[in-house]
């Protein structure tokens, strides 16, 4: 009965998303006032999407094995909290999560926003619904995550052991919760293109949507970039895969997108820019599910599914992205000009700021797509990796980030002061730590040398705008900024820092041998057998000492028995200057064991510094929602 | 500036960095995109030794054996029609195992394979692409038993 409520409830949330269209053509066509209405069944459509997911949640609790999804991705003797997350582990599930936080991402935006015109507001309703249409089509037809097995099987067939981490709990929930929230940005600028109403209130309707989103797509990718470094056990933090491309995308899109709807919400300017943008960030998101989900790519992500899927997912893909382009062609030539700005401007930093994104935003696209459009027109295979994007994307991402040292300087519409007074003390740090890396390091590669030369000027650029204001009065949203790219330049350092300094060993030693890296010297004490709830492992006891205290470090070989599979477990000790990253290997017929240890000084800024940028962009949204409130409610009071 | 002429400069812009975005892909492309072959490719000589690209098959069982110093193995590869030797030094992932698909990195020297990364990270369910159509075949038998 469980997964027939969760299949109804998917039915019935379709046909209000189709209630949602035809209510949003009259709100267009005629002047009937659909407000409440729409608003309510956008409302009542998340709550069935989100009982149908609890639904499936349910029957994955309980293991019921006759559905057959449960089956083929989960197994009686898996911890239960696998057991719940095995739930959007797979195919069906994920795009049910997928659907589900469609649909509900409108249903608060349907309770919270105050700011569009209802007209606008109807519009964008219609268009989310619109978007979840297709989706729950794709669900029903060709994915229903409900469907049964008869007869039932005794017990299921286990999830990729690799899945089977606490990362995996939360990762794919945070990264689809910012890639669909991007889906509202894109129904309001559609919503807006159709009422042409594009102006600097849509604008500020639509930032706080945009920074949500963008603050859960910054903690995804930190936290899939740490699972990645410590599950894999290769000791990389990024490795260009499509998948992690396929977040990065959007990702990209959405920074341009929320610097320049902060032009548009305070200057006006930037209209049609800021439209294309939003389109083109939840483009984005849904170029990325259909990579992951259409199983097209090599990836740990990519599951075998049958084409019909992937077909599925392209049509729609086309279908919304053509539609917004079209609508956009013949709206967006309409649209009145901005504000008029100077040439050194806030207002030319940011447009450098959404180029420079937008060009690396296209390398990266063409970078994963072109192994696709080789094979569809030639049959030759070929990959692209960390060599294109580190040669193509790095030194632009590089003077990105010293831009991102001035811009923040230059006031609005025009700047009368010369900014250089104000960078010297920056642009000297950052002299600074190039001299210090030449004269330390001179064989260093180019890359590193320049990152740390840039994150030193920005780390102190990025703190000049607090500088000369009274910190408390100086608004949320400017701290914001600021805590965002000091955690640039802090993730910079980090990088760096990796590629530069990191040593590496590789050895087979006996139980009782020593093994030295960087400043560290590892004892491999013993290996013992040890076992978990659903595996069997390896487990070497090392013991790590640089002088002072020792250290103990227990890595791991697991293995599983459905499915059969062995995976690295590493161990990792982080200290206040880097990690010591060990991985035991296989035994040799002499009784040696294969040890790999990596001493990675800093690598830890890397997701500070990512953590800092969610944090930064946190602040800003508190500082809009919260500040906003009184100043309007006083305007409307006043002009009421 | 103008509104107007303000606008031309940004639609300027934009088709000036959708250019540049163009050119600096298909000049980063052109130099590092690595290609994908076959044993049977590299027995008919069309990889080029000594460049970069992606080695892929099913490693021949009995094949794998460990050098002296512990860490480096020798292996073959086979796609059922030819069988190329690769030469790796490091920890095979997770799931390398004879009789499975593996993708290396590497480079041809001499005939012989040396890779700098072995790809493993699928099984029977997690298959790339390029090596789907060979597993499949595997399954039925028909790469090894020649």
């Amino acid at each position: 009965m469980i997964a027939e409520t969760g299949l109804a409830a998917l039915w019935l949330a379709a046909g209000l998303a189709a209630l949602q269209i035809i209510l949003m053509l009259l709100a267009l066509r005629t002047p009937v006032d659909v407000g409440r209405t729409i608003r309510a069944v956008a409302v009542v459509q998340g709550a069935l999407t989100l009982i149908a997911f609890a639904m499936l949640l349910l029957v994955f609790a309980r293991s019921d094995m006759s559905v057959a999804l449960v089956f083929e991705n989960s197994n009686t003797a898996k911890p239960f909290i696998y057991k719940v997350a095995g739930a959007w582990g797979n195919h069906e599930g994920s795009m049910l999560l997928w659907v589900t936080v469609l649909s509900v991402a409108g249903a608060f935006f349907a309770l919270l926003a105050r700011r569009a015109s209802e007209r606008t507001l109807a519009a964008a309703l219609g268009a989310q619904a619109t978007l979840a249409l297709g989706f729950y089509a794709f669900l029903l037809v060709a994915s229903n995550p409900f469907a049964r097995l008869f007869p039932a099987p005794p017990d299921g067939q286990g999830l990729n052991p690799l899945l089977q981490d606490p990362g995996l709990a939360f990762h794919p929930p945070t990264l689809y919760l910012g890639y669909v929230g991007l889906s509202i940005a894109f129904s309001l600028a559609v919503g807006a293109l159709l009422t042409n109403e594009v102006d600097a209130r849509l604008a500020r309707a639509m930032r706080p949507w945009v920074l949500g989103a963008w603050i859960l797509l910054t903690l995804g990718i930190t936290a899939g970039s740490y699972w990645a470094y410590y599950e894999l056990g290769w000791g990389g933090y990024w490795f260009w895969d499509p998948v992690e491309n396929a977040s990065l995308m959007p990702w990209l899109a959405a920074t341009a997108l929320l610097h320049s709807v902060n032009v548009l919400a305070a200057r006006g300017a930037l209209k049609a820019w800021t439209m294309m943008l939003a389109v083109i960030a939840f483009s984005m998101s849904m170029v990325g599910t259909f990579l992951v989900r259409s199983g097209i790519l090599t990836s740990v992500h990519a599951f075998a599914i049958d084409p019909q899927r992937g077909t599925f997912l392209l049509a729609l893909l086309a279908i919304y992205v053509g539609a917004a382009f079209a609508l956009f062609a013949v709206r967006g030539a309409t649209l009145k000009e901005g504000a008029p700005f100077e040439l050194v401007s806030r207002e030319t930093g940011l447009v450098i700021n959404n180029l420079l994104l937008s060009v690396i935003l296209g390398i990266v696209f063409l970078g994963t797509l072109y192994p696709l459009f080789v094979e569809a027109l030639s049959g030759e295979k070929l990959s692209v990796g960390a060599p294109y994007f580190n040669a193509v994307a790095g030194p632009l991402a590089l003077l990105l980030a010293l831009l991102v040292g001035i811009g923040p300087l230059l006031s609005w519409r025009r700047e009368r002061r010369p900014v250089w007074n104000r960078l010297k003390v920056a642009a000297l740090l950052g002299v600074t730590a190039l001299a210090i890396t030449i004269i330390i390091a001179p064989e260093m590669t180019i890359l590193p040398r320049l990152g740390l030369t840039v994150a030193a000027f920005l780390a102190c650029a990025s703190i000049l705008p607090l500088v000369g204001r009274n910190p408390l009065r100086t608004p949320l949203a400017t701290w914001g900024m600021v805590v965002a790219h000091f955690g640039i330049a802090v993730a910079l350092t980090g990088m760096a820092m990796n590629g530069a300094f990191t040593s590496e060993r590789l050895a087979v030693i006996k139980p009782g041998d020593k093994l030295s890296v960087g400043p560290w010297t590892v004892l491999l004490k013993d290996v013992t057998p040890t076992a978990g709830k659903n595996w069997t492992a390896l487990e070497g006891d090392l013991r790590a000492s640089r002088g002072g205290g020792v250290k103990v470090l227990k890595p791991q070989t697991r293995y599983f028995s459905d499915p059969p599979m062995e995976t690295n477990e590493a161990a990792i000790d982080t200290f206040w200057n880097g990690q010591l990253y060990t991985v035991i290997g296989k035994p040799d017929a002499s009784g040696g064991w294969q040890l790999r240890l990596w001493w990675k000084p800093f690598v830890t800024l890397i997701w500070a510094g990512g953590a800092l940028i969610a944090f930064g962009g946190a602040l800003a949204l508190l500082g809009r929602v919260w500040r906003r409130r009184r100043p309007q409610d006083w305007r409307r009071e006043r002009y009421a | 500036m103008k509104p107007k002429n303000q606008r031309l400069v940004l639609l300027v812009a934009a088709v000036v960095a959708v250019f540049v975005a163009v050119l600096l892909a298909m000049w980063g492309l052109r130099s590092e995109a690595s290609y994908f072959y076959t044993p049977a490719d590299v027995a008919a000589g069309k990889a080029k030794q000594g460049q970069a690209m992606r080695l892929g098959g099913m490693v021949e069982r009995g094949s794998v054996t460990r050098q002296a110093d512990g860490v480096t193995i020798r292996f073959a590869v086979t796609d059922g029609k030819a069988s190329t030797p690769i030469v790796y030094r490091g920890i095979v992932p997770d799931l390398f195992r004879e009789g499975s698909g593996a993708v290396a990195e590497g480079r041809l020297e001499n005939g012989v394979f040396v890779a700098d990364t072995i790809l493993a990270k699928h099984d029977e369910r997690y298959m790339p692409p390029e090596l789907g159509n060979l597993a499949a075949e595997h399954k039925a038998g028909k790469t090894l038993s020649k």
